[in-house]
């Protein structure tokens, strides 16, 4: 799954607010390489741009998990593809 | 293809149908890859898309991604979603262009408002209407998804929906849910009169009331028996019997030419015929 497709997912669980199910938050087996928030005079700095490019262009999720930042609930992901079946009581 | 002749849709849920065999078998049988391409240009030729840049579009029932590489060849984007996971294990197989959910488009639609340029479904919908579980309704799910749909399309973008309807009842009610959700539009048959070439496409659009393109192979006479036209207009001004309002000049000509057809006796038209007379006459 691209991130270009997570910036557009949004849990479709009925009965949360509006926007509620936007952003869904990516959880990956391994801790990512950029820091939480951007450093000050981020143009300037090689390092973090060269992560910030690699992170938007090149990577695909592949295995990981998408959480509902207002239900928690997870949508895991496998060989790249989200699993959005819903249960038959949340449906 | 397993049971031709009878529709898959009586025989379980497409996550079952579609197992490894079959995704398999029906990925490689070039017949239906032909099938599945030619309504997938159809579908995409419906959308009316603007001709000079790349769009995103939605692929209800992507499958192993038939109908994806098609959309993918004609330079736009695509997110595909579909219940079958060994479809899906196919179409990451063959790498197609496309991102992939493994999703219930009964369930509805997970994106935000508005984030498609159009939407389109190959052979798909019709699963929707049959309850595989108990818990099924199927008019319920097809709101849902239609819903949702209409949330996920831009202003002004369109859904083609290619299906096999089993009857006209089936038609009926998955237009019914269309309508409901907010969707304008109808439905497109080509080649009406050959039962192997007649394909239905519900053509559907968002905000706007387009015209409804023409099914192939039909004359152009006569539209009302193939399309059947929604639109949210009253149609208090039109005359729904067809014929002209009484005592108009179109009326008025038209009585006098079927008078001289019964070959009586009428007066020439002229600029005169059935002018508005002063209040007083």
């Amino acid at each position: 799954m691209k991130l270009l497709t997570h910036n557009l997912l949004s849990s479709h669980v009925p009965g949360l607010r509006p926007g509620g199910g936007f952003p869904l938050r990516i959880e990956l087996g391994h801790p990512s390489e950029l820091p939480p928030e951007p450093v000050p005079n981020y143009e300037g700095d090689e390092e973090f741009l060269r992560r910030l490019h690699h992170v938007l262009l090149e990577v695909e999720v592949l295995e990981g998990a998408l959480q509902c930042p207002d239900s928690g609930r997870r949508f895991p992901i496998s060989k790249g593809v989200p699993n959005m079946l819903l249960t038959e009581d949340e449906a | 293809m397993a049971g031709s002749g009878r529709r898959p849709e009586h025989r379980g849920p497409p996550e079952l149908f579609y197992d490894e065999a079959e995704a398999r078998k029906y990925t490689q049988n070039s017949r239906v890859v032909e099938i599945q391409s030619q309504m997938s240009e159809r579908a995409v030729e419906l959308l009316g898309l603007p001709e000079d840049r790349p769009c995103l579009l939605l692929d209800v029932g992507c499958g192993s991604g038939l109908s994806g590489d098609y959309i993918s060849e004609e330079g736009h984007y695509w997110i595909g979603m579909d219940i079958s996971p060994a479809m899906l294990d196919v179409a990451v197989e063959r790498e197609v262009e496309g991102d992939l959910l493994l999703a219930d488009v009964g369930h509805g639609i997970p994106f935000r408002p508005g984030m498609f340029d159009g939407c389109i479904s190959i052979s798909a919908v019709q699963w929707l209407c049959n309850a595989d579980k108990k818990s099924h309704s199927p008019p319920k799910r097809l709101y849902r998804f239609f819903s949702t749909l209409y949330t996920a399309l831009a202003r002004g973008s369109r859904a083609v929906l290619q299906l096999y309807p089993e009857n006209s009842e089936q038609l009926e009610l998955i237009t019914a849910q269309a309508m409901r959700a907010g969707f304008t539009g109808g439905m497109v048959v080509d080649y009406p009169n050959s039962a192997k070439a007649k394909k239905f496409f519900l053509c559907l659009f968002v905000g706007t009331s387009g015209t409804l393109p023409k099914g192939l192979g039909t004359e152009c006479a006569s539209e009302e028996p193939h399309q059947a036209k929604f639109t949210n207009e009253r149609t208090r001004f039109r005359n729904v019997k067809g014929k002209s309002v009484k005592k108009s000049r179109d009326w008025i000509l038209e009585k006098k030419e079927r008078r001289r057809r019964q070959g009586k006796e009428v007066r020439a038209d002229t600029k005169y015929t059935g002018r508005k007379r002063r209040p007083h006459f």
